[in-house]
């Protein structure tokens, strides 16, 4: 497989601050790729230094084969997409994509039909003469990205472009972006603190934390198998129980949670005898199940119902005062819960995972 | 309440009045005219305050030609500026002679500045003080110097610094073989001599150092030794000497600048006798001579000798034999076409590359 | 009493003010600068035109007020990018404050100081004879380059200040995405920097303008023998000749000339007089 970046032991200190710690992976040409953590994990500076905004401490980067060190912005094979786009206002919308040409002396007929074929190709035909004031929020989008593109990068690298745009365009953007991406086959390295965003558009998806990376994987993989608590946590919704692990029995364990409740669920691999977390999802939880064969049950009261379409939920509390979320199903089967309502809540075993307790890093 | 505000308002304007009502002296003079122990003693004797506004001729005559007249109760003019002035702008009133103690001064400079400063049969100042432009030479580059043509000797080249107004003019024209004040009544045989000037000051101007602008600046070129033949006045010369022995006011040999400062009063002066008594005050021998000591500049007061100090008297001996005294040429009262000629030729020549 | 007799009793302090000290004055000038002697003439401001020393005067002064004015902009440029975005904000209003500083002295003071760094027999000279990198000492004083350097002197705050306030409406992302778009750092400057400050530009070019083709003391003190600036002519005339008409018709041509000075800048580089002073 060919690589379009390659990191390898990248680490950027601030004084004695590590923004970015020992991070370290790939990204196959013509992928998209997201990084997503939350403000503050490191995940800019990591883009700042792909882009050749920082420098880095110790590591190394290499796109498409070259070491990148010393290689000031301006000549690096890489564009990017600024958070609130910097988009030239004293220019016109045709200037500010023929910008990054005129730079590299293309001939100025050759802008024009490049410039042209590339507003056409973002959905704005036409809009050249336009000034960057007249543009709505997606236009300017779309005319940020134009002016990367334009230029036929290696990578394109976006910062929570979506970020300003409210969330109906937000949601449209993000189909788009993706379309885009399958239309010209470059390679996206996309960072937001969105996980939605992350994971509808990304081939593949590195979750950050504290300057590293927790967890690299397909977004289905993040979902479905976290590899640590902060992934599950993270990365969608989860319930969460602190606990202890009685008894180990190859891939399934047995946990007492703080509140007395005993489950069996899956086994991440460190987990062993001992304090433990358990995350399990909103929508693994059955309401009143009819067979309670092998699976988890409890009792628990509604406390609310968060009606939200297909993506409804109840607000459920466990005698102990203890609250969690539980998918509630619109096939009108629990038009009869109100709030207040006593119900039990069940679960298949496969659907929790327990990772041991660690004390979190300061 | 608005009522109240404009009482406030008035009483406020009737204090400012009050605090007015102080009897003030303004006098419009030249640097070191007014000394300040000179001011503090004035005061102490009249109860009258003294305001002092430093200025030259041309500005004296520009800020009184402004307020035809007003704003200051005495000015001190040189006594070759007054009578023309006088005819145009009408900015001076007659001196009254009967206020003035004529005993306290030298009777012969009385008479010339009173001679000298008639308009339509009345004179307008009497004479405070006097010296002369000539040479300021520092004697260990430019020994022997002693005419006005050193100004634009090659040998002095870089070395050479005159103020661009009118006493450089004429002492040139001397120097040239002309008497310009015996030109005076001749408009185009003086505008030929200026001609002749100009182009002399205009080739000579590449050994021009700089054209000093005020005194200190001159003081300080001679004194760090980047001047070594310049134009300016005796006093300055002779502080120069003070400090090194080599610098010395040199009167050239084709007659040093004799000019006379006078008193004069503006025609729309407040305190009349204020500017009296501060005109008596300033020639009374110990007052007169005290300045002199102070300033360097020799006083028109009568009896001032033996209040005047002796270095000075050394300095105005070296400098000032009996012949050259005689051989001083006064400056007499300017007509105002030819300024205005003069001036013409000062830009062209500050102009000429 | 109704609020809009409250209005114009207080106003009118300041409409008096303005004529009786601003307007009345200047129509006195401009009708004395209609007139000589013999009566009523045009004859002061043919004298500009027919008399090759004070046209060439004011020639002289223009182009170097404009090369003044060009300099300042050069200097000051980095100046202000240093103050607005490399500084950290502690250290910029000590910046600032060392900008200011130099102004609260006179003028005259300022113009002496350097007159006794530069002069033959200055500190700079002495400096330079003492660590041997000069054999004699040679005069800095008195040229026009001196002059040129101590004008720029004189206006540098006042074309720093308008362009550290554009300069901090300048969002950094703009330099840093010309900058990855390929644009070298001149090419930044060129396209992004200065068209984002122009109307600072505009608006420090004319104040600059106006201040050294209005200055008197340092052509006059640091200039050399040639250094004859307009003002001076114009002081000349007020003061040394007594030609008060002249005088004013200098002025005002002065006043005519600077305006169209101004007016042809703006349109070589397409702006509005209104869009800079919003």
């Amino acid at each position: 497989m060919q690589y379009d970046l390659v990191i390898s032991r990248l680490v950027k200190e601030f004084g004695t601050f590590r923004a970015v710690d020992d991070v370290s992976f790939e990204v196959p040409k013509g992928s998209f790729f997201s990084i997503l953590g939350p403000s503050g994990c490191g995940k800019t500076t990591l883009l700042r230094m792909i882009a050749g905004f920082e420098e880095q401490t110790s590591g190394r980067i290499e796109i498409s084969g070259q070491d990148m060190r010393g290689v000031t912005p301006n000549r690096r094979p890489v564009n990017l997409v600024f958070q609130h786009l910097a988009l030239f206002p004293m220019m016109n919308v045709a200037e500010n994509i023929a910008f990054g040409l005129r730079r590299r002396k293309v001939p100025a007929a050759e802008i024009r039909r490049r410039t042209e074929e590339m507003l056409e190709r973002v959905g704005l035909p036409g809009y050249g003469a336009k000034r960057i004031h007249q543009l709505s929020g997606g236009q300017k989008q779309r005319v940020a990205i134009a002016r990367c593109l334009v230029l036929d990068p290696k990578l394109l690298l976006l910062d929570e472009p979506l970020g300003a745009l409210d969330l109906k365009l937000r949601e449209q953007m993000k189909v788009e972006l993706k379309k885009l991406q399958a239309k010209v086959g470059t390679t996206f390295i996309y960072i937001t603190h969105d996980q939605s965003e992350a994971l509808v558009m990304s081939d593949t998806v590195a979750v950050m934390n504290r300057g590293r990376f927790e967890q690299v994987g397909s977004p289905q993989e993040l979902y479905m198998d976290p590899q640590t608590p902060f992934v599950a946590g993270f990365v969608g919704d989860n319930n969460r129980w602190e606990g202890t692990v009685e008894e180990v029995e190859g891939e399934t364990v047995l946990i007492r949670t703080d509140e007395a409740l005993v489950f069996r669920a899956r086994r991440k691999a460190d987990a062993h005898k001992g304090p433990a977390t358990l995350f399990l999802r909103p929508e693994a939880m059955v309401i009143d199940p009819v067979g309670t064969d092998g699976l988890n049950t409890f009792p628990a009261v509604v406390k609310a119902i968060l009606f939200d379409g297909a993506n409804s939920r109840l607000l459920t509390v466990t005698p102990s005062g203890h609250e969690l979320l539980a998918a509630l199903p619109q096939n009108r089967a629990f038009d009869h819960i109100r709030p207040g309502a006593e119900i039990t809540l069940g679960w298949h075993p496969h659907s929790g995972i327990v990772f041991a307790r660690r004390e979190e890093r300061p | 309440m608005k009522k109240k505000l404009v009482f406030a308002l008035l009483a406020l304007f009737c204090l400012a009045g009050v605090a007015q009502a102080q009897e003030t002296l303004k006098l419009l003079t030249w640097k070191g005219y007014a000394p300040q122990n000179l001011v503090d003693k004035f005061e102490k004797e009249t109860g009258i305050k003294v305001e002092v506004t430093y200025s030259n001729n041309e500005e004296m005559i520009a800020k009184l030609r402004a307020t035809r007249g007003a704003g200051f109760d005495l000015a001190q003019p040189s006594q070759d500026r007054i009578a023309s002035v006088q005819e145009q702008f009408g900015i001076y009133q007659p001196i009254d002679y009967t206020k003035i103690q004529s005993d306290l001064f030298i009777p012969s400079m009385l008479e010339a500045v009173k001679k000298n400063t008639q308009v339509g049969g009345k004179s307008y100042a009497v004479p405070f003080c006097w010296g002369t432009s000539g040479l300021v030479v520092n004697t260990a580059q430019a020994g022997g110097t002693t005419s006005w043509k050193a100004l634009i000797d090659p040998q002095y080249k870089g070395r050479i610094s005159y103020r661009l107004k009118r006493p450089v003019l004429i002492g040139l024209g001397f120097a040239l073989g002309y008497d310009p004040f015996a030109l005076y009544g001749d408009e185009k045989a003086y505008g030929e001599m200026l001609d002749k000037i100009e182009a002399e000051l205009i080739k000579a101007k590449p050994l021009v150092k700089n054209y000093w602008a005020n005194g200190d600046q001159l003081l300080e070129s001679v004194r760090s030794g980047e001047v070594t033949v310049a134009e300016g006045w005796d006093n300055g010369g002779w502080k120069l000497h003070e400090e090194n022995k080599d610098i010395d006011f040199v009167a050239p040999s084709e007659g040093a600048l004799g000019w006379i400062d006078t008193f004069a009063i503006p025609a729309k002066a407040k305190n009349v006798d204020a500017a009296y008594k501060w005109i008596n005050f300033m020639l009374r021998p110990e007052n007169s001579g005290a300045f002199t000591s102070a300033e360097k500049i020799p006083t028109a007061s009568k009896g001032a000798g033996p209040f005047i100090d002796p270095a000075f008297q050394a300095n105005f001996d070296r400098s000032f034999p009996q012949a050259v005294i005689d051989n001083i040429k006064w400056y007499p009262p300017v007509p105002a076409k030819l300024e205005a000629m003069e001036g013409k030729v000062l830009d062209r020549i500050k102009a000429a590359n | 009493m109704n609020r809009s007799g409250l209005f114009w009793l207080f106003l009118t302090p300041v409409l008096l003010w303005l004529f009786l000290l601003i307007v009345l004055p200047h129509v006195d000038l401009f009708i004395l600068s209609f007139r000589t002697d013999e009566g009523w003439s045009l004859e002061n401001y043919a004298n500009f035109f027919t008399e090759p020393i004070y046209w060439l005067t004011f020639v002289r002064t223009a182009v170097y007020s404009i090369i003044t004015t060009l300099l300042t902009l050069v200097v000051s440029l980095p100046v202000a990018f240093y103050i607005t975005k490399l500084s950290r904000p502690r250290v910029r209003g000590f910046l600032m404050i060392l900008l200011l500083l130099p102004f609260w002295v006179s003028e005259l003071v300022r113009v002496y100081g350097w007159m006794i760094l530069l002069r033959e027999s200055g500190v700079l000279n002495y400096l330079f004879l003492q660590l041997g990198l000069l054999e004699r000492p040679v005069e800095m004083l008195y040229n026009d380059a001196t002059m040129i350097m101590g004008l720029v002197y004189t206006s540098m705050l006042f074309m720093v200040v308008p362009l550290v306030s554009v300069m901090e409406s300048l969002d950094d992302s703009l330099v840093e995405a010309a900058y990855d778009l390929g644009a070298s750092k001149i090419c930044i400057w060129r396209t992004i920097i200065i068209p984002h400050c122009k109307p600072g530009i505009t608006s420090g070019a004319i104040v600059v303008f106006m201040l050294v083709l209005g200055n008197y003391l340092t052509p006059n003190l640091m200039g050399g023998k040639n250094s004859l600036w307009f003002t001076e002519q114009i002081y000349n005339q007020f003061i040394a000749s007594f030609n008060w008409n002249q005088g004013a018709a200098f002025g005002f041509l002065l006043l005519a000339l600077s305006s169209c000075i101004v007016w042809v800048g703006l349109k070589l580089t397409g702006q509005k007089l209104g869009e800079v002073a919003s």
